[in-house]
């Protein structure tokens, strides 16, 4: 007994030293991870005469000269605002289609309800440059061209069969007997699903809603063909800031930098369930 | 997913993702499919022309070598970021402020936009005014627009970069999962790390880990945003995509039957090859398997439920 009680009084000392050293080990890799994007945080601030004439670490000369040209200049505020309008569209309207299938995958078989699945999937796997050419024409004739509701309709594409996934997971892992003992009590479905269902997985919503923004958000290629000056997203501005004098490094900078805040700030909101909604909600 | 009710009502819920879905992919992927088979000259004038431009393909050298190129940077992606992702969720804080801060920060590449990711990679690597350019030439002699091999690093670095995190979130909400008993019987059993890893950790993230691996095969094999903005698919091109040579042909070229087969074998080659993957992953989980065990081999069942009491346990609470 005293032997065994002085093995583990030992091995939890030297645990717990070696978790100390794991976890100075897990800052120090995340420090040399973090580098790229603090240059690009320096970058933006200090000028462009600044960045070409000389190297250094950290800036000395303090400019604000990226940002300010960002805010005064309407065409990037605009594309800016673009990019957040056409990712909140599309998230709410992949959720609205996605929370009733999900259901129904969860709780239902139905004839073809795997190959459907998986036909689902298979989207998620379409190479976005595969669908370049007819979103361009489809878009175009259906007067969607450089909307929008255009991009966020394209961008469902890939997310509404994600939502379904991680859906799908979140709620298989809610019991069934919830659902029977609501309809003994009489409820009806649509009464039962809105009031009691979806208030049961909000946090399963909640970071389905932030990988449907994050997709939709850091997605280039088909956002830039299906627009052309009305909704162009931020991302296509940020390829025009090459002008005769060369590349603007500085503004190019303070846009990167304004693209991931909306980022860092939905993260943070859903910070503890990250990791379950990157397993897709089933681990 | 055990003890789901038949019902095919259940058609009207997935109706409305049913009609989305038809109307993003299945219309445009019938337009593709058009563009595979008919040499479109005008509005009026358009020739049937059979499977003309699914052959040319195949045989184009430049496809060729795209797509001997795009497998070669998937299979380097997975044999690097598989284990880094691994090792990385493994020193992961996983209680209190720090666990939580370590989620954020570790998903922070997942969140930038992916031309400003490679807008990132293409400041921090310049030689002149990038860090890591002017780090590195400190010590070789690194030009990424010049050499070949600089150039493909570069973009293998800087997917690691942005994906290895996909894989760390993944595989720490599956070691997340495993109860604290697994840790402390094995400390019993005076299970080294490594034996801990092989046999409690190891069988607990098969889940994660197939996602992780079927995500990155696909995500890596359309590559397109970071290496285009980065390298812009040179010198030459020596990291160009598959995607980026679709894209220069249909919206560059404007070259739409060969576009349109190209883009067909892509989409099918990823299709099959995501559902073979998946397929041998899952065999062991599939009804079949279990059928097979119900009607002769309920010895062969048995013993299988003992040896995994907690699968059976966890079937048990679902039921």
């Amino acid at each position: 007994m005293t032997t065994i009680m002085a093995t583990s009084a030992a091995g939890k000392k030297t645990s717990r030293f070696r978790i100390d050293l794991r976890s100075w080990l897990f800052w120090l890799i995340m420090a040399v991870w973090a580098l790229p994007v603090l240059w690009l945080v320096s970058m933006s601030f200090r000028d462009n005469a600044d960045i070409l004439s000389k190297f250094e670490i950290i800036p000395t000369k303090i400019s604000m000269n990226g940002y300010t040209q960002f805010f005064g200049d309407p065409t990037w505020i605009g594309s800016y605002m673009n990019s957040v309008t056409y990712t909140l569209l599309n998230t709410v309207m992949s959720l609205v289609v996605a929370l009733p299938a999900a259901y129904a995958f969860s709780r239902y078989t139905f004839s073809g309800d795997k190959h459907l699945f998986f036909w689902l999937l298979t989207n998620r796997m379409a190479p976005a440059a595969v669908f370049l050419l007819p979103f361009f024409q489809l878009y175009q004739s259906l007067d969607l061209f450089d909307t929008a509701l255009g991009v966020a309709l394209a961008h469902m594409l890939f997310n509404v069969p994600l939502a379904v996934w991680i859906l799908e997971g979140f709620m298989s892992g809610v019991p069934k007997q919830l659902d029977e003992i609501a309809e003994i009590d009489g409820y009806k479905f649509g009464r039962f699903f809105l009031t009691i269902f979806i208030p049961m997985i909000r946090s399963g919503i909640g970071v389905t809603a932030f990988f449907l923004f994050m997709f939709s958000w850091v997605e280039l290629l088909i956002a830039r063909t299906i627009t052309s000056t009305d909704a162009k997203p931020i991302a296509a501005q940020m390829t025009r800031t090459v002008s005769a004098s060369g590349i603007d490094w500085s503004l190019l900078s303070a846009a990167g930098v304004m693209t991931i805040i909306p980022g860092i700030i939905v993260i943070w909101f859903v910070r503890n369930y990250i990791a379950k909604g990157f397993a897709l909600g089933r681990v | 997913m055990d003890g789901r009710k038949k019902n095919n009502k259940a058609w009207f819920l997935v109706a409305p993702v049913v009609l989305v879905v038809a109307f993003t992919a299945i219309i445009p992927l019938m337009a593709v499919a058009n563009y595979s088979l008919q040499d479109i000259q005008g509005a009026d004038n358009r020739l049937f022309v059979g499977l003309d431009f699914f052959k040319k393909v195949a045989t184009d050298p430049n496809i060729q070598e795209a797509f001997g190129r795009n497998l070669l940077l998937s299979a380097q992606i997975l044999f690097i970021q598989i284990p880094l992702g691994i090792f990385l969720a493994r020193l992961m804080p996983r209680s209190g402020w720090k666990a939580s801060a370590a989620l954020v920060v570790v998903a922070i590449p997942l969140i930038i936009p992916w031309n400003v990711i490679g807008t990132t990679w293409q400041i921090f690597t310049r030689s002149d005014i990038g860090l890591g350019g002017v780090l590195v030439n400190n010590f070789i002699d690194y030009n990424l627009s010049e050499s070949t091999l600089d150039a493909w690093v570069t973009i293998l670095v800087m997917d690691t970069w942005h994906w290895t995190p996909l894989v760390t979130l993944l595989v720490y909400a599956g070691l997340r999962s495993i109860p604290q008993a697994y840790y402390q019987a094995a400390a019993i059993d005076g299970a080294s790390a490594m034996a801990v890893f092989r046999f409690v950790e190891l069988p607990k993230l098969k889940r994660v880990l197939m996602i992780a691996l079927l995500l990155r095969f696909m995500d890596s094999f359309m590559m397109y945003t970071e290496p285009f903005v980065v390298t812009g698919g040179g010198p030459g091109s020596s990291t160009q995509t598959l995607s980026i040579l679709l894209t220069t042909i249909a919206i560059g070229q404007f070259d739409l039957g060969v576009a349109g087969a190209f883009s067909l074998m892509y989409f099918l080659f990823i299709q099959i090859f995501s559902f073979v993957f998946f397929t041998v992953l899952t065999l062991d989980e599939r009804p079949g398997a279990t059928k097979v065990s119900a009607k002769g081999k309920t010895a062969v069942k048995q013993n299988e439920k003992e040896r995994k009491p907690s699968s059976s346990k966890v079937k048990g609470v679902l039921k």
